[in-house]
């Protein structure tokens, strides 16, 4: 385990900015992304939600600065990311299973050679943690939209990460499924000192369970808790009102 | 080699090993069909039989430009064309600029005419016929070091690839957060299918290399439920049409590319009527 830094440690964005073919998809953006806190990033499609996330990724070049420091300001050092996309576009009829997939990530043993006891524990380990042991043995294609989403947190998770980065599935995860995942999410918080970045459009989990928001169109229209995001006359130009 | 022919001769004493070439063919797909095997399942995987097609066919642009440059060995032209073929399908895939199929036809079809219209200078394709269907008699005791030390780094490069490789073929940002050189993989992996594929074709063909990767890996994939026996399954399948096409072609006085391949056709046509009852 490693010492975790004060409660107050955070990344910091400052100025940051993306620009594609001589446009600026997102534009000055600063925020901080406390540790133990569920941020949410909230906007429309083509908001610049996701061109944020790969930033912090490092996947694509951006202006500004993205540093991860403790209370004092003092820079931590690497940023360790763990990342969930939104969706996998994969072969459905690849024959690969959970445990395949997750070994990859753990060892660099080749997983077509097979997959030792030890590695396989530490994979049904991870799987437990967001209660789904049971599908270690069960084809990616085969994975309901929820049992990925859960298998993907689950190798985000490992090694403990200092940020997790969730791109909330618009679709193909049923209500249930979302809500496990979600409530799963929430005791992460809890549970850890980990910072979480939350892409959401489910709004009224949003409302219910985030620490901090951030209306996001192509720059940062509005941030803080909640309630005053949600009643901000910025939430209004963009969601329209009376949406729950 | 000497040994190894004596120990062929008290292990698999059958009339038609008899020969110094059939040894040599024997051994040369004993050799090759494995790492074609395990290369076409992730080929197969990130559907990529398009682009392996178009590497077989960019062999011809390489014996030509090799011929006009005055490179005395077509195999060391056709890997150092199909090398670069291969780097330069794989940057202009990322440009983006069009869809994977439409950049991989393009380069296809541009190899193709670019090879057969040097090769066809002064009316003399006909000699070059035999790469288009290949000659597996024609294995030296030479190649099969070749083809030892191909297979040998070929399996260890491989051995380092697999896991990264598989991870971006499922989600390219998943992996680059778990610090994979995503796109280094990539282009690693073009470059070992562009080697494997030379290695094969003066004696598979032209026109059937893409299917001694495909098939085989297809085949597997129909009845595996992960990847150790997709893996396995590929490798068995490859060896076994190998052989028996080997040895049906000389009893039969045929090509053994046609031959090899027909067997693999076969092992698929087994596997998709099998596929629903193994794979549930």
């Amino acid at each position: 385990m490693r010492p975790h830094h004060c409660e107050l440690c955070h990344i910091d964005l400052k100025h940051v900015s993306v620009s594609r073919g001589g446009q600026e998809v997102l534009q000055d953006v600063s925020m901080h992304i406390h540790c133990s806190q569920l941020t949410v990033l909230i906007g429309q499609n083509g908001a610049g939600k996701t061109t944020l996330i790969r930033a912090l990724l490092g996947e694509i070049p951006y202006t500004g600065s993205i540093r991860h420091e403790d209370g004092k300001g003092k820079p931590i050092g690497h940023l360790r990311i763990g990342y969930v996309p939104q969706h996998l576009a994969f072969d459905q009829d690849m024959p690969v299973t959970v445990q395949d997939f997750m070994a990859a990530a753990f060892t660099r043993r080749p997983v077509w050679t097979g997959v030792n006891r030890k590695v396989r524990q530490q994979i049904l380990d991870a799987l437990s943690m967001v209660h789904a042991p049971e599908i270690i043995d069960r084809p990616l294609g085969r994975c309901s939209g929820g049992e990925l989403q859960r298998v993907l947190l689950a190798l985000a998770l490992q090694p403990s990460p200092d940020l997790l980065v969730l791109d909330e599935p618009v679709s193909g995860i049923d209500q249930n499924g979302l809500k496990m995942f979600l409530d799963t999410v929430n005791e992460l918080r809890t549970g850890r000192h980990i910072a979480i970045l939350l892409v959401s459009h489910d709004l009224r989990f949003v409302r219910e369970y985030a620490d901090h928001v951030v209306l996001l169109d192509k720059t940062v229209l509005i941030q803080g808790a909640p309630d005053p995001v949600f009643e901000s006359e910025a939430f209004a130009r963009v969601f329209g009102t009376g949406v729950e | 080699m000497e040994g190894i022919y004596s120990v062929m001769n008290v292990l698999l004493p059958f009339p038609s090993l008899q020969f110094s070439f059939m040894k040599n063919a024997f051994l040369a797909i004993l050799l090759l069909t494995p790492l074609l095997g395990l290369l076409g399942t992730m080929a197969v995987n990130q559907q990529m039989a398009f682009f392996s097609d178009a590497l077989g066919h960019s062999a011809l642009t390489g014996i030509g430009l090799g011929m006009i440059l005055g490179i005395g060995n077509d195999l060391v032209s056709m890997l150092v064309f199909g090398v670069i073929w291969a780097v330069l399908i794989g940057l202009i895939k990322h440009t983006g600029s069009a869809s994977a199929d439409t950049v991989i036809s393009v380069f296809s079809s541009t190899s193709v005419a670019a090879g057969l219209l040097i090769l066809s200078r002064g009316g003399g394709f006909a000699k070059y016929s035999s790469l288009l269907i290949g000659d597996i008699l024609a294995v030296t005791a030479q190649d099969i070091l070749y083809l030892l030390l191909a297979l040998i780094v070929g399996t260890v490069l491989w051995m380092l690839l697999y896991n990264g490789l598989l991870l971006t073929s499922i989600n390219a940002s998943l992996a680059h957060s778990r610090s994979i050189p995503t796109r280094l993989y990539e282009i690693a992996f073009s470059i070992l299918v562009a080697v494997a594929v030379m290695l094969a074709i003066r004696w598979v063909g032209v026109m059937l290399i893409n299917a001694l990767l495909i098939l085989p890996a297809a085949s597997a994939r129909n009845l595996s439920r992960n990847a150790r026996q997709h893996a396995v399954l590929s490798v068995l399948f490859a060896l076994v049409s190998g052989m028996a096409g080997l040895f049906s072609s000389y009893a039969w006085n045929t090509s053994a590319g046609a031959a090899i391949i027909l067997y693999a056709a076969m092992i698929y046509a087994v596997s998709l009527l099998l596929r629903r009852t193994v794979r549930g």
